[in-house]
């Protein structure tokens, strides 16, 4: 139906946005690219690779070219293979737990009760609270070892309270990771519950269908779908948590793909370092966002 | 007898939910109730509850030693202008794709949602020395720009799928009784394309507001937003619970109520439509 006026107006109206997208999609990622090919350190801005190898390639502004060498030093540091297990655990828990805890929820929520909108509303607040606030609010007042609510909730019951951050700083992040999240996925199952057909539900009813193969046979069938939109949403996120690691200070022993990036660009200033490991953490990213393109592709034509 | 069993059951699940409830949402509870007290209370053993001297006085000393107002007017800049300047170019990119779509449009879509995968890190570096080098760094100019970028995927897929649902029909009808272009944007479109509009308003500076990536990154004191302010606490010598629990308090206060308005659309804006 569209007219050849309208068409041309489309690609016009559409042109800002895919030109400031391209622009920020192409122009970092090209660079981080290029950079991760380069000996380029900030704090030795000229350096004197070219006289210790001679016949050492040099690029427009006298960086040394390093081929591969940032790759292979990255992926050889211990730090690499720690910080590769830390994000994988941190995903793999922060998802099963909020996969698991979400359902559960969800189907509390599903149910008739008093007082279910404020409910809802505090089983949601904790996806947001800022993520600073929360590292904070969890290291300080819930997870201190002497003051901490968990301290005093420990010894009430005779139990020696744990130093989380110090002992267990993984697990320190996981529960606080998964504070945040289970929410989403409480929000995003309770959605799709709340679809469930009327008509389903009735008739189960009718049958006197026990409420465990109602579950099993009804409703898990019908949840499997967001299920998976929140497991590939998630994990999108999850591979890039960041503020809660910063800020709590755990980026020592429990610090993710995205801190060691940080740590070799900003801290360590090894542009070339950071930029291989920026580029290994958007591979990985990438093989996640296949699959999730696919199913929302899949929705786009339904 | 069928009424009396669901009614205790009711009963019973309105106990379990409420406890369930006050559990997940106790430690944001328990931060406003630390809000509240003396620094002695707020580190006392056993835990006071509710019955010690409630005090605002944290309030006024966090303004006061760290310039709360400030922050809080950057995130506020931050939020508002990188939605804005994001709603003007995604409406009419939105609208487009949702009225007049060509072959492309879906790939188009499909590529934008795409940029929204990188994870930041990938672009960390480079875009840190072009601030360097532009003088961009602390700025609010720059924040917003990025902050923009981040989230155009997300309202332009939203701004889509409400878009998608205002029927064709009512277009060529206005377009039959010969409203022009302009006149059918502005009185058939704009009217039904508002509530739209607003809910993608409502979730991208919830997004924009909790940013916590580039926020830290990229600023440091002029341009720095609550996410900034909030982190400079974890420093040992800042450690005051009762005043970063008054701190935290205000920099998730506004984010709690708008929230509560916009459950229906952080389940839309962050599934991109895969779940309604």
């Amino acid at each position: 139906m569209a007219t050849q006026q309208t068409r041309t107006l489309g690609k016009l109206a559409v042109s800002p946005s895919v030109f400031a997208l391209l622009m920020w999609m192409i122009v970092p990622l090209s660079m981080t690219i290029y950079f991760s090919f380069l000996r380029y350190n900030l704090l030795d801005p000229n350096p004197i690779c070219s006289l210790m190898t001679p016949g050492a390639l040099l690029d427009a502004e006298n960086r040394c070219l390093a081929g591969f060498s940032n790759y292979s030093y990255f992926l050889t540091d211990p730090a690499f293979f720690k910080a590769m297990g830390n994000s994988l655990k941190l995903v793999g828990w922060v998802l099963a737990i909020s996969v698991a805890g979400g359902t559960l929820l969800a189907l509390l929520l599903d149910q008739a009760f008093y007082g279910r909108g404020f409910v809802r509303i505090m089983m949601i607040a904790p996806f947001l609270v800022m993520p600073t606030v929360s590292a904070l609010v969890w290291k300080n007042m819930m997870m201190n070892p002497v003051s901490g609510f968990l301290a005093y909730l420990f010894k009430l019951v005779g139990l020696q309270p744990i130093d989380w951050f110090a002992h267990f700083p993984m697990t320190a992040v996981v529960i606080m990771v998964s504070w945040q999240w289970v929410p989403f996925a409480t929000l995003i199952l309770l959605t799709s519950l709340q679809s469930l057909d009327e008509e389903q539900k009735e008739a189960a009813e009718m049958d006197g269908t026990p409420p465990l193969s109602y579950f099993w046979y009804i409703v898990l069938p019908h949840l499997i779908r967001p299920m998976t939109v929140v497991i590939l949403i998630q994990t999108i996120f999850l591979l890039n948590v960041f503020a809660e690691i910063y800020v709590t200070g755990t980026g020592g022993r429990a610090g993710n793909l995205p801190f060691l990036v940080y740590q070799y660009g900003l801290i360590a200033n090894d542009i070339g370092g950071a930029s291989a490991g920026g580029i290994i953490a958007v591979i990985l990213a990438n093989i996640v966002a296949i699959f999730l393109m696919r199913m929302i592709g899949k929705n786009l034509d339904a | 007898m069928a009424r009396n069993v669901s009614f205790r059951r009711k009963l019973v699940v309105t106990a379990l939910a409420w406890a369930i409830g006050l559990l997940i949402f106790f430690p944001i509870l328990w931060t406003i109730i630390t809000s509240f007290k003396s620094e002695g209370d707020a580190i006392a053993l056993p835990p006071k509850f509710l019955f010690f001297d409630w005090t605002l006085e944290n309030y006024g000393v966090v303004q006061e030693r760290s310039d709360y107002l400030r922050f809080a007017m950057n995130s506020v800049m931050l939020a508002l202008g990188s939605t804005f300047f994001a709603l003007v170019i995604a409406i009419p990119s939105a609208w487009a794709m949702a009225f007049a779509p060509g072959k492309r449009t879906k790939d188009l879509l499909m590529w934008m949602l795409s940029t929204k995968m990188m994870p930041p890190v990938g672009a960390l570096i480079p875009v840190y020395l072009i601030f360097r080098d532009f003088g961009l760094l602390d700025t609010r100019g720059g924040i917003i720009a990025v902050l923009m970028l981040l989230n155009l995927p997300i309202i332009i897929w939203m701004l889509y799928t409400y878009f998608k649902e205002i029927p064709g029909e009512i277009l060529e009808a206005s377009r039959m009784d010969g409203a022009s272009l302009g006149k059918e944007l502005l009185y058939v479109l704009t009217p039904m394309a508002i509530p739209g509009i607003a809910s993608t308003l409502l979730l991208n500076i919830i997004l924009a507001w909790n940013e916590a990536f580039w926020t830290l990154a990229l600023t440091t004191k002029d341009a720095a937003p609550l996410t900034q302010f909030i982190a400079s606490y974890s420093s040992p010598e800042g450690l005051f619970w009762a005043k970063l629990s008054a701190a935290s308090t205000m920099a998730i206060a506004p984010i709690l109520v708008l929230g509560w308005f916009a459950q229906k659309q952080l389940v839309r804006g962050l599934t991109f439509g895969a779940v309604k």
